[in-house]
C-alpha cells in the first residue's frame, strides 16, 4: 500500500494550504497522478477518505492520471510509456522511483538513455477549494 | 501544481533523533566505509539506526555490508528491511543496481520520492552517505532535513583537504551544524589536515587499513578493522558530547 503513503502526503499539504488560504472548510481537492507511478485510483480515493479529518472532513478529492511523455535529449524523440513493454518487476520498481526508469527504458529512435520525463511523472495538487 | 511529498518529510523524519549526513569534497576518501562501519557501531552500541544510500548514481553501502535479497516492505509506504540491526534504506533495491544516470532534477524527485514513502518509525540515528562534493545531495538534504548534522571525511592530501574546506565554507553559509572532520587512510609519513580546517572539530584519524579491502561484505570483519575501532573512539566522543 504505496498509495496511503502518497494519501498521507496529500491530506498534509491541504492541510497546510487550508491553513494558509484561511479555510474553514475544504471542499474539493483537484490531484493529478503521473502515470509513470502507475496509482492505483482506488486505493488512493480510499485512503484519502480514511484519512482526512478536521477541516477536510467534507472534501471531495478528484484524482486524475497524466499520461507520461518522454522525450529523448539526445534524438529528440518523444514517446508515450508503455507500462506493457516492461516485466512486472521493473514495472514496480518505475512505480516506487519513477526515475530509476533510466536504469530501463532507452529511446525507442536511437537507444540513448538520456531522456526527459515531460508529463506524466509525478503527482501534484492541481487546486484546493474550500470556504473562508 | 504543489508537490505533496514535500509536506509529508517532516512527518516521516519525526522519530528519528539525529541525522548525520557523511559526506567529502571529493569521491573515493571512504565514506560510504565510514558511513556504513558508523552505523554497525552503533547498531552495535545498541542504538536505534538507519543507514539511507544518497549516493543514487554510484551506491555502494550495500556492497560494503553485503546486502543481498531483501527487499521494503511495503505497509502504508515503504519499510526498510533491517539488516545487522540496521534499517537499510538504498536505490538499488529500485534501480536493481543496474547503471542509473540521473541529472539534478531527476535525483532531486528520487530524492523526495524516497523520503516521502519510507518510514522509519523511530531511530535514534539516521546516517545518511552522500555522494561527493556540493551538489543536489547537499542541496536537497540541507534544505528538506533541517536537523541534519554533517561529518566531513577527508584524507590527508591537499587535493581532498582543498575541496572540504569549499564544503565546510557552504555548510557554515547554511547554517548547517558540523560535527567535526574525520581525517581517513592516514599513514605513517603523511601529513596532517588537523589544523587546516579552520575552526571545524577535529574528531578522529583512521590509519589507512591494507586488511579493510578483503571484509567488504563481511559484516564481523568489517568490524574488526582499525577503521572500526577508531569510529568506536568517535562515537564514544559523539555520544558523550550529547550527539
Amino acid at each position: 500500500m504505496h498509495e496511503w503513503a502518497l494519501a498521507e502526503a496529500i491530506i498534509y499539504t491541504v492541510t497546510e494550504i487550508a491553513e494558509r488560504e484561511g479555510f474553514r472548510e475544504v471542499l474539493s481537492v483537484n490531484v493529478k497522478v503521473g502515470e509513470l507511478q502507475q496509482v492505483d485510483l482506488e486505493t488512493i480515493k480510499f485512503a484519502l477518505t480514511q484519512l482526512k479529518r478536521g477541516r477536510l472532513e467534507k472534501a471531495e478529492f478528484k484524482v486524475d492520471t497524466v499520461k507520461a511523455k518522454l522525450k529523448c535529449r539526445v534524438c529528440g524523440e518523444v514517446w508515450d510509456f508503455d507500462k506493457s513493454k516492461l516485466d512486472d518487476e521493473v514495472a514496480e520498481a518505475i512505480h516506487f522511483v519513477p526515475e530509476v526508469a533510466h536504469s530501463f527504458i532507452k529511446c525507442p529512435k536511437c537507444g540513448a538513455q538520456d531522456f526527459e520525463f515531460v508529463e506524466g511523472r509525478r503527482m501534484y495538487i492541481e487546486s484546493v477549494g474550500g470556504v473562508r | 501544481m504543489l508537490d505533496p511529498r514535500i509536506a509529508v518529510i517532516e512527518h516521516r523524519l519525526s522519530q528519528v533523533n539525529n541525522i548525520i549526513a557523511v559526506s567529502s569534497g571529493k569521491g573515493g576518501v571512504g565514506k560510504s566505509v565510514i558511513s556504513s562501519i558508523l552505523a554497525l557501531v552503533l547498531a552495535k552500541k545498541g542504538f536505534r539506526v538507519g543507514l539511507m544510500d544518497l549516493d543514487f548514481t554510484s551506491p555502494s553501502t550495500h556492497l560494503i555490508l553485503g546486502v543481498n535479497d531483501v527487499f521494503p516492505e511495503e505497509r502504508e509506504g515503504v519499510v526498510p528491511p533491517t539488516v545487522y540491526g540496521i534499517k537499510f534504506m538504498s536505490i538499488v533495491y529500485f534501480s536493481k543496481d543496474r547503471a542509473l544516470s540521473l541529472r539534478g532534477q531527476d535525483f532531486s524527485d528520487s530524492f523526495l520520492e524516497i523520503l516521502a514513502i519510507t518510514r522509519w518509525g523511530s531511530l535514534d540515528y539516521l546516517i545518511l552517505d552522500m555522494p561527493p562534493g556540493i551538489n543536489d545531495a547537499t542541496l536537497d538534504v540541507v534544505r528538506y532535513m533541517r536537523k541534519v548534522k554533517f561529518i566531513i571525511v577527508s584524507t590527508p592530501s591537499l587535493l581532498s583537504l582543498s575541496t572540504v574546506k569549499k564544503l565546510l565554507e557552504s555548510l557554515q553559509t547554511s547554517r548547517v551544524e558540523v560535527l567535526g572532520v574525520i581525517e581517513n587512510m592516514k599513514m605513517e609519513n603523511s601529513s596532517s589536515i588537523r589544523g587546516h580546517i579552520g575552526g571545524t572539530r577535529f574528531i578522529g584519524e583512521i590509519p589507512f587499513d591494507p586488511e579493510l579491502e578483503k571484509c567488504l561484505g563481511k559484516v564481523e570483519g568489517l568490524l574488526s578493522t582499525k577503521v572500526s575501532k577508531e569510529l568506536e573512539k568517535i562515537v564514544d566522543k559523539m555520544i558523550y558530547h550529547n550527539v
